[in-house]
């Protein structure tokens, strides 16, 4: 089921198109990455997303109605560029932007708590955000997205400012929240991550939609056939119809050698063929990362 | 509770708790006190030592007729001592005066001598004795020559006398045609002080509604904001947020007025009642000014001004991506206010002349200007006029305001020409 749907999205900014009919489907219960370099465009979109500014033309639905302003109750959105009130205490701060979104004073307080307690800062409620670290001053931020319970979740570049191990917390947090259900819109530049959490994505370059679809049928689709074998011994020589040589490792007692497939073939023949004279330890098809394909895909065109 | 609400008691609360506003709101009247009263405190130090002046007086015509009073002790001294007294000048005694010659046939004929500057009032003193001594000495002479009776010389010189004390008593037709004692100098002291507190509140609290943007927007608070509020609602709300400090400021600072003149007139009542009856006339025209009406007058004047200038200030505000740049928006908006507190400066004098008239219906002058006129009793279709012009012009200023803000605050990087906020405006 499609949660999230944008139509042919234009945005005419004076002198240059921040989107130049922009589509998008984002399931429902799944993580979406927005993708895409710098002054793509993916901000003006999750702008329009939010209702922060509107289109020139297209529409977007929600949950299959056209979105209307009540719906931001129901969209946290986490943006790349974050701040609070720097004098505002921590816990009064997460309250006032729990209950701009909606919710009632003692429900907000209770699941500030909570999450306070999920996220090991209740002690700071107390302290000033001004006194806070970027990285604590992340964790409230990261609460206030998620405090009203939203079925679609924005986040852009959530990562950012997290040391490792508060990253790998986040990381668990979102992937909890998909169990839950909701659908969550990742815009990244951390390829990994993508691989790590995204099930689609859709690459916007340069205002258009350049790439969109499932995150392993893209990597399917540029993958170059290319297959890393170790074998045990000290040698790899032959020559097949299958497949070509394209570099060889030896080491002390193993081999690793690349090769690349050679016309329709199937993997197990190849894996038979070379097994029929080696041993064969570890025999692994390299698919592309997300990173060489973001470059490739942008700098093609 | 609604966004708009949580946004003005965020900046309300946020505004009233901070130390600053604390100390400025109880400091300021201490201060302003301190202002008038220091000097005068200072003054009465200077003059608390008596200062002797010696007289020599050749002529021996004048010297008696200077009488020694608190401040100044005249003592007369014979020529000889000339030397002697010169040598003590700026210690023992302050000055000489030397009078060489008959003032009626010489008036050059007076010298002062001192080491300090002589004090205005003591000059003033030795001036007006000597020329009365001359002015009857001259009569007489003239009496004595024409042979007029000495009782016609001392009406004539009654008459010299009381000429001076004239007053002219100002009254107005009111609407029903009945006369009213009216005062211009009390109903422009009354418009001049609400004045003065309007432009310096409307300036003051509207500068603080762009700082507050200006910060939000360099702090990236707004993306976070902007995503659960509508840009017009926090817009709205931190104007109306920082209005009602400002307001809450004043209702602290009239409260503290009123304490201290009832503590005053208290004072007064246990104090001298010669002097309280000659302030009672005064006392009685601030009683004749129709305070309701003025002060109603003055909320409705301030809300409009602070709306139409605070919304002002809040569009330059999000324009820009820091407070420096704010300035080449601001300066003509501040020209225009400044120039209309000049203007109602000038009303004061002239409260019902063309420009005065003018300023109070033009709305960005209107707020100052109509609120120098409002002691001076003018026509009703004037009050209310000017006052829906200013909330017609409050209505389209936010509208506008509003438009350009919610573009600007997500604008960052190079600074917009006014040709290109007036572009913004069309942003859908």
């Amino acid at each position: 089921m499609i949660y999230l749907e944008a139509r042919n999205v234009i945005k005419q900014y004076a002198g240059h198109r921040a989107l130049n009919d922009v589509s998008i489907k984002v399931p429902q219960g799944k993580i979406y990455g927005l993708l895409g370099p710098n002054g793509a465009g993916k901000t003006t979109l999750i702008r329009i997303i939010n209702r922060i500014t509107a289109p020139d033309s297209g529409e977007v639905f929600l949950n299959g109605r056209p979105s209307s302003q009540s719906d931001i109750y129901n969209i946290g959105y986490l943006p790349e560029e974050r701040g609070l009130y720097k004098k505002m205490k921590v816990k009064e701060h997460a309250l006032f932007l729990a209950e701009l979104k909606g919710l009632k004073k003692k429900e907000a307080n209770r699941r500030i708590d909570e999450w306070f307690e999920k996220f090991d800062i209740t002690s700071w409620k107390d302290k000033k955000i001004e006194e806070l670290s970027k990285g604590m001053q992340q964790k409230i931020q990261f609460i206030t997205t998620v405090i009203h319970d939203p079925e679609l979740l924005i986040l852009d570049e959530p990562f950012s400012g997290f040391d490792p191990v508060n990253a790998e917390l986040l990381k668990k947090e979102i992937l909890e929240l998909k169990e839950k259900g909701k659908t969550i819109i990742l815009s990244t530049h951390n390829m990994e991550s993508v691989e790590e959490l995204c099930d689609e994505i859709t690459l916007i370059n340069k205002s258009q939609v350049v790439l969109q679809g499932n995150v392993k049928e893209i990597r399917n689709k540029y993958k170059k056939h290319v297959f890393t074998v170790i074998v045990n011994g000290n040698g790899f020589d032959f020559s097949s119809a299958l497949f070509s040589l394209e570099s060889k490792e030896s080491n002390i007692e193993t081999t690793k050698v690349k090769i690349k497939k050679l016309g329709d073939s199937s993997n197990s023949q190849i894996l038979r063929e070379i097994t029929d004279r080696y041993e064969v330890l570890s025999f692994e098809e390299e698919l592309p990362s997300m990173n060489e394909i973001f470059i490739q895909t942008v700098t093609n065109l | 509770m609604n966004a708009l609400n949580l946004i003005i008691k965020r900046e309300y609360l946020s505004r009233i708790k901070k130390r600053s506003f604390v100390v400025l709101t109880l400091l300021m009247p201490v201060l302003m006190v301190a202002i008038i009263a220091v000097p005068l405190l200072l003054s009465d130090i200077q003059d608390s030592g008596i200062k002797r002046i010696s007289v020599i007086d050749n002529t021996g015509k004048y010297a008696s007729h200077l009488k020694s009073s608190e401040h100044y002790a005249f003592e007369i001294a014979g020529k000889e001592q000339n030397n002697h007294l010169k040598s003590e000048v700026g210690k023992d005694i302050f000055g000489i005066l030397q009078i060489t010659g008959d003032l009626a046939e010489n008036p050059t004929a007076a010298t002062f001598v001192s080491e300090k500057q002589i004090p205005l009032d003591l000059q003033g003193y030795i001036n007006n004795t000597l020329s009365e001594v001359i002015k009857s000495d001259k009569i007489n002479l003239l009496a004595q020559e024409a042979n007029i009776d000495t009782k016609i010389i001392v009406d004539i010189r009654q008459v010299i006398e009381t000429s001076g004390n004239i007053k002219v008593t100002t009254k107005r037709w009111s609407d029903d045609g009945s006369e009213k004692e009216t005062s211009s100098s009390i109903a422009a002291g009354v418009g001049g002080i609400f004045t003065f507190i309007m432009y310096m509140f409307i300036l003051m609290y509207g500068t603080m509604v762009m700082q507050g943007v200006v910060e939000e927007k360099s702090n990236r608070i707004v993306e976070v904001m902007i995503s659960s509020v509508k840009p017009f609602d926090l817009m709205m709300g931190k104007i109306i947020g920082i209005g009602l400090t400002g307001i809450t400021q004043l209702c602290i600072w009239f409260g503290i007025l009123a304490i201290i003149l009832g503590a005053k007139s208290t004072l007064f009542a246990e104090a001298d009642m010669g002097g309280l009856s000659s302030q009672l006339a005064g006392i009685e025209m601030l009683f004749s000014i129709n305070w309701a009406e003025i002060i109603i007058s003055f909320l409705l004047l301030f809300i409009g001004g602070y709306l139409i200038y605070a919304s002002l200030f809040a569009m330059f505000g999000a324009a820009v991506d820091n407070a420096q740049d704010t300035q080449q928006f601001v300066m003509p908006v501040t020209l225009i206010f400044i120039f209309s507190f000049y203007v109602g400066i000038y009303s004061l004098q002239n409260p019902d002349g063309p420009l005065a008239f003018w300023c109070s219906m033009i709305p960005l002058t209107s707020p100052i200007v109509m609120m120098v006129r409002i002691p001076f009793e003018i026509p009703l279709w004037e009050k209310i006029l000017s006052i829906v012009i200013l909330y017609t012009s409050v209505f389209f200023t936010v509208k506008f305001a509003a438009k350009i803000y919610r573009v600007g605050i997500l604008m960052y990087g190079k600074k917009p020409s006014i040709k290109e906020l007036i572009k913004w405006f069309s942003y859908k």
